[in-house]
């Protein structure tokens, strides 16, 4: 079946099947910076926006997405970019595959909260799991972040 | 790859045609957030979607609170209406549950039809006065539906909570924030008494009722009551040990965290 996604702001028809996940679908058509970490809805690597809000595309059937926006780390560029530096400049970045995830949902956060503490920032946080770092040098890479007005 | 077969996604207009398409064939099914759906099934005839519905609406009456079945577990966190019940029982147990992607996929629907044992909605939602409205079978009570596991096949519309001037607390014990509960507590009181319930246990949540019409009986609420209480919670409900915990340790849980629980909804609001 043919399914109509608007993905990072551009129109999108994919071939599905109706049992097919959208992680599937996005990196069947190239989109690889979505990585398949767990596949069992647990890590958030998966995590893309729907709508402007996180989810885990291995466990969204691309059919439910039908119409709506997808957003990848592709569209988000600039503030991705804003994010690797600060993530470099506290020594954050490991091996780098949480990278796509975790910046999605720090975009969707910023986007969301007000003045955020910051136990609701690693609250908003929980689902996006890192396997490389202890989260200190995230948490104040995300912190200043949160404070850049830019 | 986890793989799901599905033959057909179909996407009714009206509750009607859901429903018809639900009971038309026994391989088909309905679709709410569809969080669990790939960890649960592996292959289905129909897939019935609920998203055209209009079920996603959290409505306030005059004297109660209606959640849509497809209103997402981030929306249930984030209502003010919610959060302003017993104390916003029902919104804490959903802010410990998984991770925000994962509540802005899953509804209260899915995770009520699942049944799931180690549910941290169950607890909240007992304490309070909650019911369910399906589109065939009409009005049945939460606890009518834990009750009854065979109910046949129907579309869930809305879960109804009674508004009611109360105090509500819940704890979810847990290893970490995204393993389920060790096991979870949930309490309440209005004016008509306390409510004490058992989650995850791991059995599917549960009222405490013998330890329910005891301590409603009693005017003064001491450590003897309390103590009591606790003896007949742990009498009446069933509790096991699993991979998360041994039966001894989540008795010990049970016992502690009822008595803080049955403490905090006496205590002064300040």
């Amino acid at each position: 079946m043919l399914i109509n996604l608007i993905v990072n702001d551009q129109p999108k028809v994919f071939l599905c099947k109706p049992g097919d996940f959208l992680l599937d679908t996005l990196r069947e058509n190239n989109y690889l910076s979505v990585r398949r970490g767990c596949d069992t809805t647990n890590c958030g690597v998966c995590t893309v926006l729907f709508d402007g809000k996180p989810v885990p595309s291995c466990s969204l059937l691309t059919v439910k997405a039908e119409g709506h926006h997808i957003t990848t780390v592709e569209g988000i560029q600039e503030e991705a970019d804003k994010m690797g530096k600060l993530f470099g400049a506290e020594g954050a970045d490991q091996c780098g595959f949480c990278n796509p995830s975790i910046a999605l949902t720090v975009y969707a956060l910023k986007k969301e909260l007000i003045n955020p503490t910051g136990l609701d920032v690693k609250e908003y946080l929980v689902g996006n799991l890192c396997r490389c770092t202890g989260y200190i040098a995230q948490e104040r890479a995300i912190k200043s972040y949160l404070g850049d007005k830019s | 790859m986890i793989n799901l077969l599905v033959e057909n996604f179909l996407k009714p207009k009206t509750l009607e045609e859901a429903y018809d398409m639900l009971i038309s064939n026994k391989k088909n099914m309905v679709i709410a957030g569809g969080a669990w759906i790939k960890l649960s099934i592996k292959n289905v005839l129909g897939l019935i979607s609920l998203d055209d519905l209009n079920l996603n609406k959290i409505e306030v009456k005059d004297d109660s609170i209606e959640i849509g079945s497809m209103v997402t577990l981030r929306e249930v966190e984030l209502s003010n209406h919610l959060n302003e019940l017993y104390d916003g029982v029902l919104s804490s147990a959903v802010h410990k549950i998984m991770g925000i992607n994962i509540r802005n996929l899953a509804t209260i629907g899915g995770s009520v039809m699942g049944r799931f044992a180690f549910s941290d909605i169950y607890p909240p939602l007992l304490v309070m006065d909650t019911k369910l409205v399906f589109y065939k079978q009409g009005e049945i009570s939460l606890s009518d539906f834990l009750a009854n596991p065979k109910m046949e096949k129907d579309i869930l519309l809305k879960i109804v909570i009674k508004k009611e001037e109360g105090r509500g607390f819940f704890k979810k014990v847990a290893t970490t924030p995204l393993d389920f509960a060790i096991i979870n507590i949930a309490v309440s009181k209005t004016l008509a008494g306390f409510k004490i319930c058992l989650g995850s246990t791991p059995y599917i949540g549960a009222l405490a009722k013998d330890a329910m019409i005891f301590i409603n009986s009693k005017k003064v609420i001491n450590e003897e009551v309390l103590d009591k209480t606790v003896e007949l919670v742990l009498g009446e409900l069933k509790i096991s040990k699993n991979v998360r915990a041994s039966k001894t340790y989540k008795e010990e849980l049970a016992s502690v965290y009822v008595k803080r629980g049955i403490r905090k909804v006496i205590s002064d609001v300040n």
